[in-house]
């Protein structure tokens, strides 16, 4: 600020700066003070707990290690080469890749059509979102072992409902063809609600007047929700699709109880297959491999999200 | 990550330790066992040793199975390690030893003859160049347990089920029957890899597993592991097992056996026992309605019949535990207790002498057996440790899904061989 004032009046160099100077000394000061009490704690929990175990796998992925000792057996990229050449990885990517497009073109729509309905005011709206959300608040895992018994080709609900059809139930959790099919309707099942909520909020928040002043101009009820509502929601739906395609990136705990990545490896997911390949197969250089991969494409996609998509906010 | 988990754990060993009253020597006894009736005979165990060793203390620990197997590198590589720890042997065993995080107990096993009281074979799998570093409790073989009322049904004869191809023409009549012949659980995997590996112990014997581990005759990817994976693929076209099998978890299908919804199960000996637990009316099958019979051989091939697969599991001593832990574990493997332990048919021991306990005529031919064979053949996931031993549970479960053939099955086990080689 000084500096610009500066240029724009040379003429009053020396009155204009002098009280600039007194006036940054106490203000830097106290930024100073508050530097040196948050920032260490932060930085020190963030080094520890982030820059540092991101580093070690860095290192631990140059090795063949058993995780026995210290690393000591120095391989270079090859365990990059063998996560490449592993046909479950491509895979884990491939469902990945399901999972958001199954959030982009089912999830979402669906969250945002009943957000649309849910967010006026009418009795039982409240109720009706509370059981929407319900989903979402349930532990990963829970839901994992509740839908294993609901899929359950013997005793299961799916089974039953076959079974009133007179049809042979299916083991859908126990097929390649279904399994992944079987993990996505969960998918939806679980994180519908929470984008529908982050929707509501959104709406809530909208100034009603805009929507208002459409239908006085004349604008149907479509017309203003397709021209007015879902522009003003672009802010959130950019956030949502970013929160549905991070937590693609990192679902493992629905998948465990329900398939474990299997049969054939046909449900993994990245996370899931980095545990099943690397964690309890005790490599734990090939594993961290698999973790740099996993962390170069989340920070290669947020990056390039928020600079995209997110730039306004 | 490391250091996190050090953290963790140091959090937990304080936790942990903090209800310990001050004893002279603590003596830490880390195990996976999650039959109640048997740890109540471990905690009595522990506890008459402490009567008569004053300033001892035995302290016993759990972590669940899987959980165990993840943590251990780490656990074993704190100062808070426990002293007497649960092994299956093989590669694990191996890698433990060359890390240096193995107490070396020769002496102290050797003195007294104390190690001639113990099956050799048993021993030996404790072992490494010579020096000992644990003592064998138990020892399994796998099997087909049936169930002689389902058998009768489709006509079968379980003790005319002698070869391959009998237990093939077993599987026609009994699906034929309406039956379920085989009941396996098959999203856990291992209960797969049992019929790839007796194949193996079949097919090539002891030479052939030797010679794979040298990488002769083609190593993993050889021609008789390639063989057994088309043997394996024979039955699995007859699709012999459950529907859904690929998504059932082992409990869950010894709990289908138990229940009487299938005719067989290729099974670990101890599977006699939880069947009953993990059956639906947690009574499950009589001994009268349960059968046994080994492994079928394979015409031409190199292995003996009375070749066994199994588990040899015993306890480890860890690098700088007291030398209380030591004897305690070897009171612990002892006669009195094992065949206390026998008595409850919870094991087939490995002590000489202790078998005697055994008083269930199934278990004792599981013992008989185990005496009588000149190779008893480890587990492939443990034998071969979890790097390559993981593969062979994915390659099995992959034949018996169609999605993988029994040649590539084999390859992708040599590959993963010499990757972690």
């Amino acid at each position: 600020m000084a500096r610009r004032i500066a240029i724009a009046s040379p003429m009053g160099v020396a009155g204009e700066t002098a009280p600039q100077v007194a006036s940054r000394g106490p203000s830097w000061d106290g930024r100073f003070t508050v530097l040196i009490l948050f920032l260490p704690p932060a930085l020190l929990l963030f080094t520890l707990f982030v820059v540092l175990p991101i580093g070690e796998a860095a290192w631990y992925s140059g090795f063949n290690w058993n995780g026995f000792g210290r690393p000591t057996h120095w391989i270079g990229f090859d365990n990059y080469r063998f996560v490449l050449e592993t046909r479950a990885f491509w895979l884990a990517l491939r469902n990945n890749g399901l999972i958001v497009a199954v959030s982009l073109a089912i999830q979402l729509p669906l969250a945002l059509t009943l957000a649309l309905m849910l967010a006026e005011k009418f009795r039982g709206a409240v109720a009706l979102r509370m059981l929407f959300f319900m989903p979402y608040i349930l532990a990963e895992i829970a839901t994992g072992l509740i839908f294993s018994f609901v899929y359950d080709g013997d005793y299961g609900l799916v089974a039953s409902i076959w079974r009133t059809f007179g049809a042979e139930p299916p083991h859908l959790l126990a097929s390649t063809d279904t399994a992944m099919l079987a993990v996505l309707i969960v998918i939806v099942w679980k994180y519908f609600g929470f984008h529908m909520m982050l929707f509501i909020a959104a709406l809530q928040s909208l100034d009603k007047s805009l929507v208002e002043a459409a239908r006085i101009d004349g604008a149907t009820r479509s017309q203003a929700l397709r021209h007015v509502v879902i522009p003003l929601l672009y802010p959130t739906i950019r956030l949502s699709v970013f929160f549905a395609i991070v937590g693609s990136l990192q679902l493992f705990d629905l998948v465990m109880p329900l398939t474990r990545g299997g049969p054939a490896d046909s449900s993994n997911t990245m996370v899931s297959f980095l545990y099943n390949n690397g964690i309890s197969r005790m490599r734990v250089g090939y594993g961290s491999a698999i973790g740099v991969i996993l962390f170069v494409i989340c920070v290669t996609f947020a990056f390039t999200y928020k600079r995209w998509f997110m730039r306004d906010e | 990550m490391r250091l996190l988990e050090k953290l963790g754990l140091a959090a937990a060993a304080c936790l942990l330790g903090a209800n310990v009253a001050a004893a002279d020597t603590i003596v830490k006894w880390l195990h996976i066992e999650v039959n109640p009736a048997q740890v109540k005979i471990w905690e009595e165990v522990a506890r008459s040793y402490e009567a008569s060793h004053p300033g001892v203390k035995i302290e016993m620990q759990f972590l669940e199975n899987e959980a165990y197997k993840a943590k251990l590198p780490t656990i074993l590589q704190s100062k808070d390690r426990p002293h007497i720890i649960y092994s299956w042997a093989g590669g694990v065993l191996k890698a433990q030893v060359d890390a240096g995080v193995l107490e070396d107990i020769t002496d102290s096993v050797k003195s007294g003859g104390y190690s001639d009281t113990i099956a050799p074979a048993a021993l030996a799998a404790f072992t490494q160049n010579g020096h000992v570093y644990g003592l064998p409790i138990a020892l399994s073989q796998v099997g087909f347990l049936y169930n002689k009322d389902l058998m009768a049904k489709g006509n079968v004869d379980a003790s005319k089920i002698k070869t391959w191809d009998d237990l093939l023409g077993a599987v026609k009549t009994l699906k034929a029957a309406g039956v379920t012949p085989i009941v396996v659980g098959g999203a856990d995997k291992w209960p797969l890899h049992f019929f790839w590996t007796h194949l193996a112990v079949r097919v090539g014997g002891k030479p052939a597993f030797d010679a794979a581990l040298k990488g002769e005759n083609g190593g993993f990817a050889g021609e008789t592991f390639q063989k057994s994976g088309e043997l394996f693929k024979q039955l699995v076209d007859l699709q012999p097992f459950q529907n859904g099998f690929l998504g059932f978890k082992n409990p869950q299908a010894v709990g289908y056996f138990g229940d009487g919804k299938a005719a067989m199960i290729l099974a670990i000996s101890s599977f006699y026992h939880t069947q009953r637990a993990l059956a639906a009316d947690k009574v499950g099958l009589s001994d009268d309605k349960l059968g046994w019979f080994d492994f079928p051989v394979v015409p031409g091939g190199k292995g003996q019949p009375s070749d066994t697969l199994g588990g040899i599991t015993g306890w480890l001593i860890t690098k700088g535990a007291p030398k209380e832990a030591t004897d305690f574990l070897k009171y612990f493997i002892s006669k009195d207790v094992q065949a206390r332990l026998a008595a409850g048919n919870f094991i087939v021991p490995v002590v000489k002498g202790a078998e005697a306990g055994l008083n269930s005529t199934f278990m004792k031919q599981i013992a008989a057996n185990l005496a009588k064979s000149n190779y008893h053949q480890n587990f492939y996931d443990q034998s071969l440790g979890p790097s390559v031993g993981r593969v062979v549970n994915d390659v099995t479960a992959e034949i018996a899904g169609g999605s993988m053939s029994p040649q590539d099955a084999a390859k992708a086990i040599e590959a993963a061989y010499k990757q972690g080689n």
